[in-house]
């Protein structure tokens, strides 16, 4: 199953955007609605999404779409090349 | 003579440093200021300093008090409708634009008519930064002067401080982290970066950060790090003010800081105060959890009833009034308030209900004004309510710290309301909930039952 989805949809609902501005390219502090206290709620939404816990420097190394998959993958949650 | 004249007493002592390695010493601070000072003139102006985390900052801050101006400290991330509006209304005389990349300060003529301002006159702060609201306090140098003294013998500060920034330097608590250290000549760490960043962390180990400052957000964000597992052997304190931290996780930090042999502190105040009102002993954060704790040094808080007597008896809820020389001259709503002397004699009406323990220590139990604290800044319902009318939408707002409860009478223009407000102030949209009434629920009298409101909202959750 893919787990783009859930990741998608946790990024559109922390930072309030519509899924399809969800690009890998999309960075921290590019946009006003991915700040820090959307930030946090990211971090929420991905934990219950993929029922993990994330550590410190993962929490605050996740600057981008394309990073915060990275990140997951270490926690075991694959990620498929294509949408 | 106060801190700001004497800067270059602390000679070559690094005052300033920020994240990508540079920095100015007491002397230099001292010196600049006085350059910038000299180009802006003698004759006494009316100054806006759009601020960010820098040195450049500090340099314009110190500027305008040491030339005896008035200086306003202004988000330089407010949405531009907001600050244009405020420039409008105020007409200051000069803007220095301190947020660019580069270490140039721009200064800008705005007005050259003379403003006839108060000559004690020297800071004012918005007191809702997020809103752009024109109503200001007004601030003196004896103020500043007698905060941060107060606050730098509650926390033991002295030289070998190196406090990080985590609070913007237009926000009354940001500014008393600046003032207090420079006080006693420590070295400031300036950095824009997010607690949520990495490069905030590399800065906070490399330059040796010994205390941190945060309201009740910043803390729910250390919480979800889990600042206990870091490496942090130079944190010798850390501070929370900006509204009530809930109990579990003053508990938490309690805890984790005791372990780490860190000292806590839970604070309270108001930018009407400077800053600082009360404090609570750090030892004193498990056993009295919840509280403001007691009056900083030189303060003095008591309790008012409903007729004006002053309260005696333990756990009696009582206006809370503060005393000090750290109590604003009074507010400013429009330019002409510029020219009023001190209208409040150093007593503070806080409108906070808070009573007192048999030992003394301060609870605050409610609040008389209608504002909200969102992630720690002060949100006045009524200017949210007035905003959305100008945009033609009839609402009431009712709510809580971190929840802004807006009543329309319409269902279907929800979405757009929520977008508007989250786009215009910054607000993250999960604090913004919107519901319907049939009608908003009035009194005999005709007046809008605000805490009916309020249960209604609770009302319809839980059906």
């Amino acid at each position: 199953m893919s787990t783009n989805q859930p990741l998608i949809n946790a990024f559109s609902s922390a930072l309030g955007i519509d899924t399809s501005a969800v690009t890998d390219e999309l960075e921290y502090n590019t946009i006003p609605q991915w700040d820090s206290v959307a930030h946090m709620s990211l971090v929420a939404e991905l934990e219950s999404a993929f029922d993990i816990m994330l550590d410190t420097d993962d929490i605050i190394d996740m600057s981008s779409v394309a990073k915060a998959k990275e990140i997951l993958q270490k926690y075991d949650v694959a990620f498929e090349d294509k949408e | 003579m106060n801190f700001i004249h004497n800067l270059a007493d602390f000679g070559s002592k690094i005052a300033l440093l920020d994240d990508v390695g540079k920095s100015l010493s007491y002397q230099d601070l001292s010196k600049k200021a006085d350059v910038l000072s000299a180009k802006i003139g003698s004759n006494k102006k009316f100054i806006i300093v759009k601020c960010k985390n820098n040195i450049k900052t500090i340099i314009a801050y110190i500027a305008a008090l040491r030339g005896n101006h008035a200086v306003l400290m202004l988000d330089s991330e407010l949405d531009s409708s907001l600050s244009e509006q405020l420039i409008a209304h105020y007409k200051p005389n000069i803007l220095l634009d301190c947020s660019t990349e580069d270490d140039e300060i721009q200064h800008q003529e705005i007005n050259d008519e003379k403003q006839d301002l108060h000559p004690d006159l020297a800071l004012l702060l918005s007191t809702s930064g997020s809103t752009g609201s024109p109503k200001l306090v007004k601030l003196t140098q004896k103020n500043l002067q007698a905060n941060a003294a107060s606050i730098a013998e509650y926390l033991q500060l002295d030289h070998s401080e190196s406090p990080i920034t985590t609070l913007p330097l237009h926000y009354s608590y940001g500014l008393s982290i600046i003032n207090s250290h420079l006080l006693v000549g420590a070295k400031i760490l300036l950095t824009s970066h997010s607690i949520v960043s990495k490069e905030f962390w590399h800065f906070f180990k490399t330059a040796e950060a010994s205390s941190l400052a945060g309201v009740p957000y910043t803390y729910e964000m250390l919480k979800r790090l889990r600042i206990e597992r870091m490496e942090l052997p130079s944190l010798r304190y850390m501070t929370q003010a900006g509204g009530k931290l809930a109990p579990p996780l003053v508990e938490h930090f309690a805890t984790i800081t005791a372990e780490k042999n860190i000292h806590f502190y839970t604070m309270y105040g108001q930018t009407e105060a400077t800053a600082r009102i009360s404090y609570l002993p750090a030892d004193k954060v498990l056993t009295k959890t919840g509280s403001i704790g007691i009056a900083i040094p030189s303060g003095k808080i008591s309790l008012e009833d409903s007729s004006g007597n002053i309260i005696s008896t333990p756990k009696t809820d009582g206006e809370l009034i503060y005393q000090g020389d750290n109590v604003m001259m009074g507010y400013a709503e429009s330019a002409s308030d510029l020219a009023l002397g001190d209208q409040l004699n150093g007593t503070l009406r806080t409108g906070d209900i808070a009573q007192f323990d048999e030992e003394g220590f301060f609870y605050i139990t409610g609040r008389l004004k209608r504002f909200i604290k969102i992630f720690g800044n002060r949100v006045n319902l009524e200017e949210i309510e007035h905003e959305l009318e100008t945009q033609g939408f009839e609402c009431k707002c009712v709510g809580e710290d971190n929840l802004l409860i807006i009543a329309t009478l319409d269902a279907n223009n929800h979405e757009e309301i929520q977008q508007y407000i989250s786009q215009k102030y910054h607000f993250h949209h999960s604090v913004i909930k919107l519901y319907s009434v049939a009608k908003f629920p009035l009194n005999s009298s005709g007046k809008l039952q605000y805490s009916q409101l309020f249960d209604l909202y609770q009302s319809q959750l839980t059906s």
